[in-house]
């Protein structure tokens, strides 16, 4: 299959994180329940009492408004991928679209793909815009994920998001070349509704998960675009761990220098479906005219979206007019397993 | 206008009343001061409470208080302006009496408080601030005081200790008060070593939740002279608002509506604040006490904290405050207040203060404060000869 | 906070906009529809910065029913660079690092819930301003 390209060219105008300011570090789960914390991540970013998805999405979408310089009345979509809807059934999109002031002639609605949610919002705002249905549409992909105490992903499953204002590729600080998107009915994550945590298939996580639907994606793209991985400056993962997206990146053939700017979940954990465009921002906010960033995501059940971007003129004045993900990241207070359990709302006796 | 005299006294105990409930401890009241005034019958029966309806699930408090004090058939209604709703409706029935509408009318301030639980008592008593732009954001009362008192230690740089003896001098008084709801000496270390509620407003800053009635009977001076008792008349009710909430007040250190009755009550009763013998104002919290003392005239603005740093508020002192305990020790059944308040000036005029008599007092004013400052009605007592 | 509240309330919970008076140009918030300066009609909607200062704080130790877990937090009057004080909670702070003069911004947060069944409530709180977070 060829690559997906819209009518017309799209970019991507305004971009914004948001990352809440606690973490835990691995230690204190292995502190507690004994696991071997060997391998995982450093520290995960954890909501505070007060956030949530929509909250999360609310200020990644507020910093991708600034950063677009346009009236929030153009959106005429709003979407948010996210795994962690405050709501089973009540949009997370309206709230997000009433703080920005978005009016009523908008689109807005909750995707849910496990951690490709956000990337999926993304397909529909270019597709959206890319049709000339709409001048502006934003697609978010925000977390606050959730894992059992003492499993696996306990270490891993963190909050935070960003959100992403598709528009015209004139009006773009990176435009896009391209997209695809590979899935399979891959059962290798899930959770039912009704329970609290998800669960882990402890089959296909890996291979034929992850690492199918990410090379599969990104060799469809590039070959598509007849690209190769030294015709990227950046390129950013689905970050579930430090090690699958390395692992991933070298099979295809980047380097060090091209996956670590994005590479962010040793310091804050896995934002799921905030986490490869929380990967992209971080990139966003250094990235120069003409460098070319490649875009991958994951999410269980399974699918992978894959995207090349080039940095335009444009950026360099947009950088600095919102916070940049560095900033969030460095702003953080460390917390206990204790402070955890309350801030994650699970302190319950009986 | 007719002069109006307070000629019946009746109140309950102020404390946690389990046993009794709001109409018990309203009617009892009610009775009891229309037996001390002993003129049967009144015309009216005036209802201040605040919490009838979120506390105990009872509206429609005049109908009732009249049907359980045994005088069914008088026309009756319950009046409300937040903590000040007593002395709301001790205005009301002043002005009834005064315009010639009514002879003798029975004013009863009454308020059940202990019947939920804490967190729903808070809720209620934040009813009488913004609902929408304040309570909706986790304040409380106490918190909303403390806002208006960590604003005043910032601007005026005092410490915390410095207020201590409003609380100090409060229970006091309220030793030798038989209806006080605390009845014992505190000493300065244990307010600074109370509990922090909402910083830096500590649980001995606050007046006590608690559950009272009480009640007095209005008539025209001319009946009063003629019953032979120890004659006070009111020589003042003056009645002022401010912004409901805080943040919308030009300058939220000052109690204007503090400043306007009371303006309007010297003005009335034509004297100055020097010639105030005591006053009963509305100590809910210490730093309400300081800006309350401002506002009236008896301190420049920043210096009302030094009264009490200076023992100016004591029995003895320049301006005696709280003399029978206070809010903060006699106790504050926020509907309640403000007849206790109006009970206990008249109590000390009349020269039946015992222990804390202020000997020859002539002028007593007392002030009920509805919200964190925006309804205020200040009242003056005076002993006619 | 009724529903019927959360609804009519939300321009000015989520998108902090207040009013401004056409007679005297006084800036509300919240907007209240007649100007409390001049007395005339005050409806022109106007979006307020969220940028402010502190004003004046407290640590809430004991909650109003809605709010009992949350304790300790930290209430705020802040002054807005537009003029208006605001009441609002102030978040991702400690207690002991408030000061009046703070420099801070509006952000919109979870502020409690009816019940588990029951509407989500959002509503703006403020945190120290993130730049000035970031020098210190």
């Amino acid at each position: 299959m060829s690559v997906m390209r819209p009518l017309r060219s799209v970019g991507l105008v305004g971009y914004g994180a948001y990352i809440p300011r606690y973490r835990l570090p691995a230690s204190e789960i292995s502190r507690i329940w004994g696991g071997d914390e060997e391998g995982t991540v450093a520290f995960k970013s954890v909501p505070g009492l007060d956030e949530d998805t929509v909250t999360i999405a609310i200020e990644a979408a507020r910093n991708a408004v600034a950063r677009a310089r346009i009236d929030p009345v153009l959106l005429r979509a709003v979407w948010i991928g996210s795994e962690s809807h405050p709501y089973a059934v009540k949009p997370s999109s309206t709230v997000v679209a009433e703080a920005l002031g978005v009016g009523n002639a908008c689109l807005a609605a909750d995707l849910q793909f496990a951690c490709k949610a956000g990337t999926e919002a993304l397909q529909a705002g270019i597709a959206l815009v890319g049709s000339g249905m709409a001048g502006y549409a934003m697609a978010i992909g925000a977390d606050t994920a959730q894992g059992r105490p003492g499993d696996a992903l306990e270490y891993t499953a963190a909050a935070g998001g960003a959100a992403y204002i598709v528009g015209p590729a004139e009006a773009g600080c990176a435009t896009l070349e391209g997209s695809y998107s590979y899935v399979s009915d891959t059962p290798d994550f899930w959770r039912r509704p009704g329970q609290n945590y998800p669960r882990h298939g402890g089959r296909f996580t890996g291979e034929p998960g992850y690492f199918a639907h990410v090379l599969s994606s990104v060799r469809s793209l590039m070959e598509g675009l007849g690209r190769s991985a030294s015709d990227y400056r950046y390129a950013v993962f689905h970050q579930p761990n430090p090690r699958f997206p390395e692992r991933a990146a070298r099979q295809l053939g980047f380097k060090s220098e091209q996956y670590s700017p994005g590479l962010l979940a040793n310091e804050i954990g896995n934002a799921y479906a905030g986490s490869s465009l929380l990967g992209m921002s971080a990139v966003l906010d250094i990235a120069q005219p003409g460098d070319r960033i490649l875009l991958v995501s994951f999410g269980s059940g399974a699918g992978s979206d894959a995207f090349s971007w080039l940095v335009t003129d444009t950026l360099p004045k947009r950088q600095s007019l919102a916070p940049t993900t560095r900033a969030y990241i460095e702003r953080k207070t460390i917390i206990d397993y204790a402070t955890y359990l309350r801030l994650r709302g699970q302190l319950v006796m009986h | 206008m007719r002069e109006v005299a307070v000629i019946g006294l009746g109140q309950t105990p102020v404390g946690e009343h389990w046993e009794s409930s709001l109409r018990i401890l309203g009617s009892e009241a009610t009775y009891l001061a229309l037996e001390d005034a002993g003129t049967g019958l009144p015309d009216a029966l005036l209802v201040g409470n605040m919490l009838s309806g979120l506390s105990c699930g009872q509206e429609n408090l005049g109908a009732l208080i009249a049907d359980y004090a045994g005088i069914r058939g008088v026309p009756a209604a319950k009046i409300e302006a937040g903590c000040a709703s007593g002395a709301a409706a001790l205005h009301q029935g002043y002005i009834m009496v005064a315009g010639g509408m009514a002879e003798t009318v029975v004013v009863c301030g009454v308020e059940k408080m202990t019947e939920t639980s804490q967190p729903d008592t808070t809720v209620a008593l934040a009813a009488a601030a913004d609902a929408e732009n304040e309570v909706a954001h986790g304040l409380s009362f106490v918190g909303l005081n403390a806002l208006l008192m960590q604003r005043y230690l910032y601007e005026y740089g005092y410490q915390r200790a410095d207020f201590a003896n409003f609380a100090v001098t409060a229970h006091r008084n309220a030793v030798n008060n038989p209806a006080a709801m605390f009845r014992r000496a505190i000493t300065p270390e244990a307010f600074m070593k109370a509990k922090l509620i909402a910083e830096p407003v500590g649980l001995l800053d606050s007046a006590g939740i608690a559950d009272g009635a009480a009640a007095l009977v209005l008539a025209p001076l001319d009946l009063a002279r003629s019953l032979g008792k120890p004659l006070v008349r009111i020589a003042a009710s003056a009645a002022a608002t401010d912004a409901l909430a805080i943040h919308d007040r030009a300058d939220i250190l000052e109690l204007r509506a503090a400043r306007i009755s009371s303006l309007n009550a010297y003005a009335q009763a034509g004297i100055q604040p020097e010639d105030i013998d005591f006053f009963e104002l509305h100590d809910a919290f210490t730093i309400m006490s300081a800006l309350s003392l401002e506002a009236n005239g008896f301190a420049e603005r920043g210096q009302g904290v030094r009264l009490a740093m200076e023992e100016a508020i004591s029995l003895s002192g320049r301006i005696p405050i709280a003399t029978m305990g206070g809010l903060k020790a006699r106790g504050h059944p926020v509907g309640a207040t403000g007849t206790y308040q109006a009970l206990e000036a008249v109590t000390q005029l009349r020269g039946e203060a015992g222990a804390n008599q202020i000997p020859g007092c002539v002028l007593g004013m007392t002030q009920n404060i509805g919200g964190s400052g925006a309804n205020i009605i200040t009242h003056i007592f005076e002993r006619v000869s | 906070m009724s529903l019927a509240s959360s609804w009519r309330t939300r321009k000015f919970r989520l998108g902090f906009v207040g009013e401004i008076c056409p007679q005297c140009h006084a800036k509300l918030f919240p907007p209240r529809d007649i100007c409390p300066h001049c007395g005339g009609p005050a409806k022109e909607p106007l979006a307020f910065s969220g940028h402010g200062t502190v004003y004046s704080y407290t640590t809430m130790s004991v909650a109003p029913r809605g709010f009992e877990g949350q304790t300790p937090y930290v209430a705020a009057l802040v002054k807005t660079e537009e003029g208006p004080l605001v009441t609002a909670q102030l978040t991702d702070v400690a207690s002991d690092e408030v000061f009046i003069g703070m420099p801070v911004e509006m952000v919109t947060r979870h502020i409690n819930e009816e019940g588990d069944d029951g509407i989500i409530n959002y509503h703006f709180k403020f945190r120290p301003e993130l730049a000035a977070a970031a020098k210190h």
